[in-house]
Parts: structure tokens; C-alpha cells; sequence
């Protein structure tokens, strides 16, 4: 088997006011996946494909070796799905779907979902119509976690949670990773739940993979320099700053390929570097969507 | 043993320095002693409910320090170097004095008045002792 969960090859789909973009991803076995980007970028979409659930116009898709769509039926044994437009029948009790599951899958771990339970603060003998959102969010991850999957590939798993929810859903997930065989793709709004727990970030806007690779790497290259600017002193420009604000004579420059002969060359040309901060994935995220903002309108 | 370690998301440094930090403070104080082996990667990035690669990089930037050695198999363990505890605290008062000078310039002090406040606050504290004997 390839030592890649998920591959992507230059896949795209056109929709009347969306285009995903031959976009290329890759995630190995072991990880953490995580997918950011601003509401309608795409992020859905990648995911609906790499599930089968949507066919792409071009390019390849590779799910645990198995070719999407294709192969759909034999991948999902492997693979488990959660997103919010998935439904559970409301009449019925959650141990019905428990048990329901468990009929399909011979992977399912009947003592891990009783651990799970409790710690959802779930009850098995519940109707799903009396269940809160966030109950209903936390039962599906349930029914898919106790099956112990290969790959989990969640849209959204954290949205709509109380704190409390969303720390018992990033411990589970990290959970996984006890496990070197399996991986996790999942996608979010939150930047912190993503800067926390992924090994790999992937940064779509419009269609487009703006940023993917792993995270550390990601993070390093952002830094955002302090400067004073002295009357007169005119920034030079430099390859690696996508972006200066300056009121007065303090300035703010930003950058994404981070290198410390930028101080130097600041420096040089007369202003003062009064600081260089390293950045959350939250002010990169806003930084990277502003300048791709930036470009359309230019 | 990795139960106390706080990762906190109100601290703007990176994960991994604050983990770094953590386990040098560990050693430095002797909870973790040389030789001793500690949490594998994994198990460590499990527990704190981190990402592996965070993790990772902690341990190769210790493992480039010093304090700590990584054997392909064996999982890592703190190094035996008698040295150690003092360069960790050598480190330490590095990174205080560091501190010290980014807020005096943000409060516009001077480096000369910087000197002199930290001579006073050498003298107060030697005089405490002076008292306390």
C-alpha cells in the first residue's frame, strides 16, 4: 500500500458560482489533517470527492489506495465520515443506531463506544429527536469513532460545541494518533483547534490550495516585524513582505517566507526593528485571506 | 508524568517552545533526572492533546541543546551531562534578561538606568540575606 491516506492529483469540479481548482493534496499515514478556509472556499467540496459522494471532473483521487469514486465501496469500509448534513433517524434511540452499526462494521469496539458515551456524556437509550445539536454532533462522532477506522475524514466536528464538547472531541481525535497507522483529515473554522492539533495544514480560498504542508514548517515561515521609521526613511521593498501598514512613523510588515537577513536589511535602510513576533494560525489566516482579497481586486 | 505540563493558548509563544520549556524546567529541577527515559513522542503529543510534528520539533530542538537523546528504537531519555542544570539556569537568566530589556525599551528606559536598577535590585536581595543570617 502507499504510504499516503489521501492523494489528490489535480482534481476539479465546476459548479455555476464555484470552481474548485485542480487542486493537489496529500496527507500520509499517521497524521493529522487539518482544513482551513473562509465559508464557501471549498472546503466541502474537497471533501464531498474525496468521499465519493461528488464525482470530480479531473484528476485523480486516491483514498487508502483505493481509486475515488470508483472504488467507493471498498474504501468505506476503512474510512469513517462525519459532517453536519448527516442524518440519524429521529424516532429512534441511539443504541438502535449503536447496534445498527455495529451489524455493518466487524471493526466496532463495543467497550470504546461505552467509554465514549460517558465521556460525550451521552445515553444510549435516548431518542435522537430529543437530542440538543451539539448531542447530535457528538453521537455521530461516536458512531464513527467506535469503529475504529483507518482514516476519519470530519467536516466541521467542532462547530456548534460548547467548550467542553469541543476539548472531548480534540481528545479523541489526538487519541487516534496513539495508533501510527491511522490518520485524520478533518476541516474547521476554529484556527486553534487546527494550530493545536494538526500535523498538516491545508489553507484553501476560493477553490484554490493556497498553502499545504506540515505545520510547524507553516507557522515558521510567518513572522511579523515591529518597525520604527524615522522621517525620511523610506521601507524598502522586499521579496517574502506581502503586506506594510504604517501610521506615523510606526510600521507593521508581514511576512510569509521569514528569513532574519530581513531585519538586517530593514535595519540598513534606517528604520529600527523594535520587534519580530511569530504569529497565531488565526492572524495568518486573516493575513493570507486579505491579501488574496487584495489580488482579485488588483 | 506528563501530567502537569500546561500548553496555553493565551502564552503567544509557539507550542513547541512551551514544551520545550517545560521539560527543561523538569530537568532543572530534577523531576526528571539524567538517564531517566520519557514519554515517546506519540504518547507525549497524545497527552497534551497536541500534534505529533509539534512534538517532534520539541524534542529535536532539545535533543540539539543537549538535554535530552533520541536512540532510533529506544525512545528518548535525558542526557547524562553533569553540566546540564547550569546551562538550563544559564538559559533561564538569559531569557529573563532578554525580557527585561525588550519592556524597558518599550518603556523607553535607557540601558545606563537599566544597569542601575539592576544593581539596586541585586543589592535589596543581598541585603535580605545579610539580614536573614
Amino acid at each position: 500500500m502507499s504510504d499516503l491516506a489521501i492523494e489528490l492529483s489535480g482534481v476539479g469540479k465546476t459548479y455555476p458560482f464555484f470552481t474548485l481548482d485542480k487542486i493537489h493534496l496529500r496527507l500520509p499515514h499517521g497524521q493529522i489533517m487539518g482544513l482551513i478556509g473562509p465559508n464557501g472556499a471549498g472546503k466541502s467540496t474537497t471533501i464531498r470527492i474525496l468521499m465519493g459522494l461528488v464525482q470530480q471532473e479531473c484528476g485523480e483521487v486516491r483514498v487508502l489506495g483505493h481509486r475515488m469514486p470508483a472504488e467507493q465501496v471498498a474504501a468505506k469500509w476503512d474510512i469513517g465520515f462525519a459532517s453536519e448534513d448527516m442524518r440519524l433517524y429521529d424516532g429512534m434511540t441511539l443504541e438502535w443506531h449503536m447496534n445498527f452499526i455495529r451489524s455493518i462494521y466487524p471493526g466496532w469496539d463495543a467497550s470504546y463506544a461505552q467509554v465514549l458515551l460517558k465521556r460525550f456524556g451521552l445515553r444510549a437509550e435516548q431518542k435522537i429527536k430529543g437530542l440538543s445539536h451539539g448531542q447530535r454532533v457528538k453521537a455521530t462522532l461516536l458512531l464513527v469513532l467506535a469503529r475504529r477506522p483507518k482514516l476519519l475524514v470530519l467536516d466541521e466536528p467542532t462547530t456548534g460545541l460548547d467548550p467542553v464538547a469541543r476539548h472531548e472531541i480534540l481528545r479523541e481525535l489526538t487519541a487516534v494518533m496513539t495508533d501510527e497507522g491511522r490518520s485524520v483529515l478533518f476541516s474547521s473554522h476554529n484556527t486553534q483547534d487546527v494550530e493545536q492539533i494538526s500535523d498538516q495544514i491545508t489553507f484553501i480560498d476560493r477553490g484554490r490550495i493556497i498553502d499545504s504542508m506540515d505545520k510547524e514548517s507553516y507557522l515558521d515561515r510567518w513572522r511579523r516585524f515591529r518597525l520604527e521609521v524615522p522621517s525620511g526613511v523610506q521601507l524598502p521593498f522586499l521579496p517574502g513582505i506581502i503586506g506594510i501598514r504604517q501610521e506615523g512613523r510606526l510600521a507593521v510588515a508581514t511576512s510569509n517566507a521569514f528569513d532574519s537577513d530581513m531585519a538586517i536589511a530593514y535595519e540598513s535602510s534606517g528604520a529600527r526593528v523594535k520587534a519580530i513576533e511569530t504569529m497565531t494560525l488565526e492572524e495568518i489566516f486573516v493575513a493570507n485571506v486579505e491579501r488574496s482579497r487584495e489580488e482579485v481586486e488588483a | 508524568m506528563s501530567g502537569d505540563f500546561v500548553i496555553s493558548q493565551t502564552d503567544k509563544r509557539p507550542i513547541y517552545l512551551q514544551i520545550m520549556e517545560q521539560i527543561k524546567q523538569r530537568v532543572a529541577v530534577g523531576d526528571w533526572t539524567e538517564g531517566q527515559a520519557i514519554p515517546s513522542i506519540r504518547q507525549l503529543a497524545v497527552d497534551l492533546q497536541v500534534s505529533v510534528i509539534t512534538v517532534k520539533r520539541a524534542y529535536l530542538e532539545l535533543e540539539r541543546e543537549g538535554v535530552i537523546i533520541t536512540q532510533q528504537g529506544k525512545g528518548s531519555q535525558v542526557a547524562s551531562n553533569p553540566g546540564l542544570g547550569m546551562r538550563l539556569q544559564e538559559q533561564e537568566l538569559e531569557n529573563h534578561l532578554e525580557h527585561a530589556a525588550r519592556l524597558a525599551d518599550l518603556l523607553g528606559i535607557r540601558p545606563k538606568e537599566l544597569e542601575e536598577r539592576l544593581r539596586q535590585a541585586y543589592d535589596r536581595r543581598t541585603e535580605n540575606e545579610k539580614e536573614q543570617v
